[in-house]
């Protein structure tokens, strides 16, 4: 009898578990080694990486992907990047004024004769899309829309983890491989294919399969191990084998010295990745840092009340059997 | 209102006026200071407590959302977020409201396991099981329409999924299914009203729990020993102070819970893919509702074959709805004189059996049905080869290690150039989670059957003469286990 409450707690358990259940096919997300500062109970961004964080996706990744939902005085707001404790209202910030002039927008308000100007941002504006919509964006991307970053880490199994796993994972350059599929003749020149030999390939983190075979990449199309999708219609091996992972339309973007981080950090491609994932976990939600320490605050509170009730329990139940 | 007799008297002049003209101070003090409550009540019972608290705190954040939410395709997705960011606090009410449905049905399906253990829905408490039934099919509903509301990936599949099952019912389905959307598919107008009815159902909740807590009063609290109140001095405490104290505890344990959940892991129970703006031409890989639903959408889903002329959706339509149907006639289902499963041996076995059986369920419903149950316990996947031979379509199969992926090759490498030959790994048979969900299935609606046939032939434990005399023996036993230590 007991077993079989014991069994039950288990499974309610499990199906707890396995309704958050990841998607299936793609090598699971590791944190950074050191972890992540905003995780755990007290956790907190660092604001220096968020700082460094905002480089990378404005130099890099804003050229393709919009982030509708943050307007540039977000960067300023109590647990921002760029907050300081001196200008309360992060529109007054002169840094993220500053920074929010280096994008020129579309005014979304007509001017006074009516028409809409280009005109550098203000704190209030939201940040500059690259695209003026979704076709545009399509067109300019091989057909697939770079997605929206706003709520990216909330919408990907592993969140900022995930962000970091794609970034840096794109396998290393010593595993591709052109392979000349016809011949060039006087009409057209050579037919070349891209492959990684996928023999040579390290995901490492938990993956130390060995995948026999080379794995064919289209045009416009990158392997990730971390993005989920299905390899082996790609796979020249063994179709029991195939690697971790899928394609995506996002070529590696992460060199080492992409950016030049002004307070010397070195821009390694895991630098990179890890402080554009924590920034893009801050912009998926910039409260929650607020929300941490509230939540302490609160448990203390509900901790005290609940030790107060069960001695008031005991007391007024005392002279009654039960 | 109460069965008891009342005991409030008027103390003032002004209250003794009021008591002739509307006596709701006799009324709140018979129902909820004086109203007698047996004294053996365990913590299970204090579900009906913190389910209040759920529908209190669940109507009050969301009235407050829906002063900042926008019913629209374009702007419903912004305007959540918009709440996320720019309302004071709105991320605590969205993160409230939103793992406050979770505690909900947390709560409300402990409540409806406690009913059946303790055999609460028996005479004379059938109507008040009824309107618990009534509520939570309320409360599913207004679950199911509030998860519309963020207009994520989720909401607008997991919509599509659920509305398109009434277009399965025979005859009338396609138009039925076209007037509850209002249209031909789902757009902004169904937004619009799906929003319209989930601020109404929490009202309608609200009162179906007026009526369950009247018919709760009729006959009183049912206790865990199943024996009715005989003597209310002996048997009975008055409710305040003795169980509003028990039931504030545990009240502030669950919302302890409840903030563990809503400040460090508020997004753990809901899908990723409900962060991605509804798209209607991706489709999620997985369509998956919200866990409490999950046993439901398993059972629908274990129906894949067709019984003469009803077709397997509709069939799985039917054994879907046939579950919670089930709910409703259980009081005449289970024909046991004897209502806690205390003192049914048999039959409690088999009330965790069920237990089991629905997270189990719940379990299948998350899963993928192709998926093996045990992955273990699956073989080695063969490898086919298709070609063409002599404009026939033809396989040859594979078994085995790394050679038989030499031997295919090699096999492939032989055939003509014009025979196009593809090579593809087939998962070897195993028992996977739509078989499991099937036979899940046939034991959930099993055991309400064995309830019936139990009820003739199970021979109960002596039931105790009274509650008073249960409580004495047991505090009886717990003194004499003192001095043999």
């Amino acid at each position: 009898m007991k077993a079989f409450r014991i069994l039950t707690a288990g499974l309610a358990g499990l199906m707890i578990a396995a309704s958050a259940h990841a998607a299936g096919g793609a090598a699971h997300p590791h944190a950074p080694e050191e972890g992540w500062p905003f995780e755990g109970v007290t956790g907190q961004f660092d604001q220096a990486s968020l700082q460094r964080g905002y480089q990378v996706y404005q130099e890099v990744c804003s050229s393709c992907h919009s982030m509708k939902l943050l307007s540039y005085r977000n960067l300023g707001d109590p647990g921002g990047p760029f907050y300081d404790p001196d200008y309360p209202n992060p529109n007054d910030n002169p840094f993220v004024k500053a920074l929010a002039a280096q994008n020129e927008i579309l005014s979304p308000t007509p001017n006074e004769a009516g028409d809409y100007d280009f005109r550098p941002a203000t704190p209030a504006d939201r940040f500059r899309s690259p695209y003026p919509n979704d076709n545009a964006a399509r067109a300019a991307n091989g057909g697939a829309v770079p997605p929206d970053l706003s709520v990216i880490t909330k919408a990907r199994h592993g969140g900022a983890s995930y962000v970091y796993s794609l970034l840096a994972g794109y396998p290393d350059d010593e595993v591709f491989k052109e392979r000349v599929v016809t011949e060039a003749t006087d009409d057209a020149p050579a037919e070349v294919q891209t492959v990684i030999d996928t023999s040579k390939l390290h995901i490492g983190h938990g993956d130390d399969h060995h995948y026999e075979g080379y794995l064919i990449q289209n045009v416009g199309q990158y392997y990730n191990p971390y993005m989920p999708g299905d390899t082996v219609p790609q796979f020249e091996g063994d179709p029991r084998h195939a690697p971790p992972g899928g394609f995506l339309a996002m070529p590696p973007q992460l060199v080492p010295g992409r950016v030049e981080y002004s307070d010397g950090t070195e821009a390694t491609i895991e630098q990179m990745s890890y402080d554009v994932a924590q920034f893009l976990a801050w912009a998926g939600e910039p409260k929650q840092g607020n929300r941490r320490s509230l939540g302490l605050a609160v448990m203390v509170y509900l901790g005290i009340l609940a030790i107060l009730l069960w001695f008031s329990y005991k007391r007024i139940w005392r002279n009654v059997e039960h | 209102m109460s069965g008891h007799e009342s005991s409030y008297t008027p103390t003032n002049a002004f209250t003794k006026w009021l008591d002739t003209r509307l006596p709701i101070v006799r009324f709140a003090q018979d129902t909820a200071i004086n109203f007698p409550t047996p004294k053996n009540l365990n913590y299970w019972y204090t579900f009906g407590g913190i389910l209040a608290v759920c529908l209190v705190v669940q109507i009050v954040t969301g009235i407050i959302l829906a002063m900042h939410y926008e019913a629209s395709v374009d702007g419903a997705f912004a305007s959540v977020e918009r709440i996320m960011r720019d309302v004071p606090y709105g991320w605590l009410l969205r993160y409230i409201h939103a793992n406050g449905a979770s505690m909900f049905f947390l709560a409300v399906y402990l409540h409806m396991f406690r009913g059946l253990y303790y055999g609460s829905y028996k005479a004379p408490r059938e109507v008040l099981w009824i309107l618990g039934c009534v509520i939570y099919l309320l409360m599913m509903a207004t679950a199911f329409l509030g998860y519309m509301l963020p207009w994520g990936q989720m909401s607008y599949h997991g919509a599509n999924v659920i509305t398109s099952l009434f277009g399965a019912i025979p005859l009338v389905g396609e138009s039925l299914q076209t007037w509850i959307l209002g249209g031909p598919s789902i757009g902004n107008q169904t937004l619009q009203r799906f929003f319209s009815l989930h601020y109404l159902l929490p009202f309608m909740i609200a009162g179906a729990v007026i009526l369950h807590v009247w018919a709760l009063h009729v006959p009183g609290n049912n206790n865990p020993t199943g024996v009715e109140v005989q003597d209310v001095a002996k048997d009975t405490v008055p409710f305040h102070p003795y169980y509003t104290v028990k039931d504030a505890f545990a009240i502030v344990i669950f919302l302890i819970m409840f903030a563990v959940f809503v400040f460090y892991a508020p997004n753990v129970l809901g899908h990723a893919d409900n962060y991605i703006e509804a798209n209607p031409l991706v489709t999620p890989a997985h369509i998956v509702p919200e866990w409490y639903l999950l046993p439901f959408y398993a059972i629908l889903r274990a129906i894949t074959f067709d019984l003469g002329p009803i077709p397997a959706k509709l069939l799985g339509v039917i054994f879907m709805f046939a579950a919670i149907a089930v709910l409703f006639i259980l009081p005449w289902l289970d024909t046991s004189k004897v209502k806690s499963m205390r003192y049914r041996p048999v039959a409690k076995q088999f009330f965790f059996g069920f237990v089991a059986v629905c997270l189990l369920l719940g379990w299948c419903g998350a899963a993928n049905p192709d998926d093996p149950v045990i992955p273990a316990l699956q073989g080695d996947p063969k490898l086919v080869v298709s070609y063409t031979a002599d404009g026939q379509e033809a396989t040859s199969e594979y078994k085995g290690g790394g050679e038989a992926y030499v031997d295919a090759k090699r096999f492939m490498e032989s055939l003509p150039a014009d025979s196009n030959p593809s090579l593809a790994a087939v998962p070897a048979p195993t028992f996977m989670f739509r078989h499991f969900s099937l036979i899940l299935t046939f034991c959930y609606f099993g055991f309400f059957f064995l309830l019936f046939f139990l009820g003739l032939t199970e021979k109960p434990k002596e039931l105790p003469e009274s509650i008073h005399k249960s409580v004495l023996k047991r505090e009886k036993a717990s003194a004499s286990a003192v001095p043999a230590e």
